[in-house]
């Protein structure tokens, strides 16, 4: 059977025919043949698109553009760019496209959905829906046509790295698995997304559950796996729900379970729901999870390839890296290394988050920059304030300042800017963030994290998040920055696993890169962002104040006085800095000093 | 649905779900597609619908499926809430209480209206 | 405290439940850990024994895996657990006040029931529902653009 990368369909309605449709059926045909496309692109005749007024009309899957208003002569233009160069044509869209442009999924160009092509689009308690999606086709051509060989070939031509942040290649990952000597073999799939800020998992696995199990069979192929796991996180009860509903329906479809597609091979998928612990997001520590024990890493080698779930050669990725995989099977290794830079090939979701005008989940080639998607697709910062950092690569990333806005996006050069790629989270600061605070508030997380096996991680993090808990109370010493980055080298270098090796990115990265505020907090006891309650004061202004008693009525701690109509006036010593006056004035009267 | 033992079967399947598909649109059905991620469940697209729902009950309307699907990324706009009339392009509405959704139910699934200033660009 | 304790009934019937549900293995330890806790709240110590029997594991690492994982817990909780989002994309978005409020109005800190067992509060890792951030559990639902202002009237919904 042909795997067509793309579809065009023809509306040939009375209306449309009466305007040419069949004439532009014959001049596509041509055109597609004279360009050698005629193997990758299928024309078919369709009917009521819904613009035969505007016609002839038709819509172009899998992109879902509905151009209309294309006459033959038209054709070789359009050709070339939509099919050969891969670009929308504006000028025969349909006019509505401002709608219509959902089916490309969107809002700016600058994104690509490999990963999240059907999120959204289909109903993912549907399989069908999936499968007319050309869902589980990649799985067909694979066990009907590919040897694990070719699979494992086609992934490393790909250049696809493991999305869960290290970049680790993945097909050899695949290839060390497969050689891995050993009758049982597992595939599992990290869906422990813990990365605070992080969800692009979340939504794969609620939206599009097939892909990372159509995923994970092909995987399994490949290495010679019978059995999976998706290991998901507790905090994810909805993802849990819909991966269940997914895998029963593969299952009663002959798609899970024995001799899938009549192929001989049998494959089966199991959810392990986590309980909360944020480490076994490590590989090593996930393993221990599913085996039932405490989620605690070991080192590394030997690596899960060669001894991972009860000891057998285990192939572990990320939701992400399995979505990738049947696209790449179905369009091809060349079409994926198609998008990226030079090492870091194909698309990435990211979670947007912060002070944005438009937060939620992207997906762009690898390579383009921050600024573009900070302000392109993010639609710049909130309330017209300044970019001040992004943090990238959640806890265990560090804070990249405005002069890395042109940095390109791959795994090289953000370990250059200083912090990694993580997962995919991003969260954006803008001028109001105290760097100290976020640090501070990074550390936090990881030191209550941080499982306790090893010492570094488990006592550093902690001396850490001590010292820069007292700078942000106004209690920072001379000496301190020196100590930090001290114990910072200290644990990075000898922690057992990548939480304790990464844990000092985030105090790293902020004394690189806003060291004065740091020492703005020691020597002058001063929060310049306004944020560490030890070191501000809220305080009602005379003349903007209408004496409404809002404030003073919200207030929990009765800090505020004054009588109606009169000016209000905070007391320091009673006030706790919750900030509530502030939010509930209606003047703009609090203000922060 | 029978099982899938090859090629053939899934191609076939694949046929008949995109048949489905053209039915749904062609005959004039109205599509009402809930984003129901958990996004969209914390910002309240369960008592969207409910009010969804309800207003089917209360008007009797007939020939409306309605259908979930997953967080479509723009989780801000959240609990958002997707209308297809038959053969016309889907129309996205974001932030839709259950005033709004009661709202949407009535002008656009009823009565034929966009409702146009909960729609957003998406 | 008067948080309810359960009866010793009720727990065998809850374990019984779970491991018939996953099977007496140690790889189902920790969905059958997970079920107990869901069902009961927590983790009674009489659950634990009669899992450490029925598993063949000793109870020492049966408490070692519960005291691992956060969602598991081995003391009694409130009739409604509100988990609250610590997360940085919440903290930037005013969840700090919304903790704070929530603390003032259940007179709580993190990990403490209240004495009438209606509450316990705790923090949970991020949800991936940031950008409807701050984000509050209690028991089942999930609220999300919650501001500090909001919190008393949610909290009202609870019996």
């Amino acid at each position: 059977m042909k795997y067509y990368r793309s579809h065009v369909l023809v509306c040939v309605d009375p209306e449309c025919l009466q305007k040419g449709a069949h004439e532009l059926v014959d001049a596509l045909q041509d055109e597609l043949v004279a360009t050698g496309l005629i193997d990758e692109v299928q024309v078919l005749e369709t009917s009521r698109i819904g613009g035969c007024s505007l016609g002839p009309e038709m819509m172009v899957y899998p992109e879902g553009v509905h151009y209309v208003g294309v006459t033959p002569d038209d054709v070789p233009y359009l050709v070339e760019e939509h099919f050969l160069k891969g670009r929308l044509v504006n000028k025969f869209q349909m006019p509505t496209t401002k709608v219509v442009d959902e089916e490309l999924g969107a809002p700016t160009q600058k994104e690509v959905r490999i990963v999240l092509r059907n999120c959204g689009k289909i109903d993912p308690e549907n399989i069908e829906d999936y499968i007319a999606e050309d869902g589980y086709q990649a799985l067909a051509k694979v066990l009907t046509e590919m040897t694990p060989e070719e699979v494992i070939d086609t992934v490393l031509r790909s250049g696809l790295r493991g999305r869960g942040g290290a970049g680790f290649p993945t097909g050899k990952k695949w290839q060390f698995t497969r050689q891995a000597p050993g009758e049982i073999k597992y595939v599992v799939c990290n869906a422990d997304e813990g990365d605070p800020g992080a969800f692009m998992n979340r939504r794969v696995l609620e939206g599009d559950p097939h892909s990372v199990i159509e995923g994970m069979i092909i995987a399994a192929y490949a290495i010679g796996a019978h059995q999976g796991y998706i290991y998901c996180r507790a905090e994810y009860p909805v993802a849990v729900s819909t991966l269940n509903i997914a895998i029963q329906q593969a299952r009663n479809l002959g798609l899970l379970g024995k001799d899938i597609l009549g192929s001989g091979f049998d494959f089966d998928l199991e959810v392990r729901m986590g309980a909360g612990a944020f480490v076994c997001g490590e590989e090593t520590a996930l393993i221990a999870s599913i085996e039932g024990r405490r989620g605690e890493p070991r080192p590394r080698p030997p690596f899960p390839a060669v001894q991972g779930l009860w000891n057998k050669p285990t192939n572990v990725n990320n939701v992400e890296t399995y979505a990738n995989i049947p696209q790449i099977i179905l369009k091809g290794a060349e079409w994926y290394a198609g998008y990226g830079t030079e090492k870091s090939k194909g698309t990435k979701t990211f979670a947007l988050a912060g002070d944005l005008n438009h937060t939620g989940l992207i997906e762009v080639p690898l390579g383009i920059t921050l600024r573009e998607i900070i302000y392109d697709v993010g639609g710049g910062i909130k309330d017209g304030k300044a970019f001040k950092a992004v943090q990238i690569g959640g806890p265990m990333g560090g804070c990249v300042p405005a002069e890395y806005l042109d940095l390109p996006l791959d795994y090289e050069s953000l370990a250059q800017a200083g912090t990694i790629m993580g997962s995919g989270g991003m969260i954006v600061l803008d001028e109001d963030t105290c760097m100290v605070d976020v640090a501070r508030y990074f550390m936090d997380f990881t030191q209550d994290e941080s499982c306790g096996k090893c010492t570094p991680c488990r006592v550093g993090t902690r001396r850490i998040l001590e010292i820069l808990t007292r700078i942000c109370d106004g209690k920072g010493q001379d000496g301190d920055i020196e100590l930090l980055e001290n114990l910072c080298q200290e644990i990075r270098t000898n922690s057992l696993c990548g939480l304790g090796q990464g844990a000092p990115n985030p105090v790293v990265s902020t004394l690189r890169y806003f060291r004065d505020e740091y020492e703005a907090h020691i020597y002058e006891k001063r929060c310049p962002a306004k944020v560490c309650r030890s070191l501000i004061r809220y305080e009602i202004l005379p003349d903007a104040c209408t004496g409404c008693t809002v404030c003073a009525r919200n207030c929990p701690v009765n800090a505020i006085s004054g009588e109606r109509r009169q000016t209000h006036v905070i007391d320091p010593d009673t006030c706790i800095r919750c900030g509530i006056c502030m939010q509930v004035c209606n003047f703009n009267a609090v203000v922060i000093e | 649905m029978p099982t899938i033992k090859s090629l053939d079967d899934l191609k076939r399947i694949r046929e008949e779900a995109l048949e489905k598909r053209k039915v749904k649109t062609a005959s004039g059905q109205v599509q009402v597609i809930v984003g129901m991620g958990t996004c969209g469940i914390a910002a309240g697209a369960r008592d969207a619908m409910k009010a969804i729902l309800e207003t089917i009950q209360n008007e009797n309307l007939e020939g409306v499926i309605v259908t979930q699907t997953g967080c479509i990324g723009l989780c801000e706009k959240e609990p958002i809430v997707q209308v297809v009339v038959g053969d016309q392009p889907k129309v996205t509405y974001g932030k839709v209480s259950p005033e709004v959704a009661r709202q949407i139910m009535q002008e656009h699934v009823k009565n034929g209206n966009v409702v146009k200033e909960y729609m957003i660009q998406v | 405290m008067s948080v309810e304790t359960k009866s010793r009934e009720k727990i065998l019937e809850v374990v019984n439940a779970a491991i018939e549900k996953f099977g007496a293995k140690q790889e189902e330890l920790i969905p059958i850990l997970n079920e107990v806790n869901r069902q009961l709240g927590y983790i009674p110590t009489e659950a634990m024994e009669e899992i450490s029997r029925r598993l063949k594991e000793p109870k020492s690492s049966l408490f070692g895996v519960a005291s691992f994982y956060h969602m598991l817990s081995t003391k009694p909780r409130g009739r409604h657990v509100i988990q609250f989002c610590e997360s940085a994309p919440c903290h930037v978005v005013g969840g700090r006040e919304v903790f704070e409020s929530l603390k003032e109005e259940l007179g709580l800190e993190p990990n403490e029931t209240s004495p009438d067992g209606k509450w316990t509060l705790i923090t949970t890792s991020c949800l991936g529902v940031c950008s409807v951030g701050p984000v509050i559990v209690i028991d089942e639902d999930i609220y999300g653009n919650v501001d500090a202002r909001k919190v008393p009237e949610i909290l009202a919904r609870y019996e």
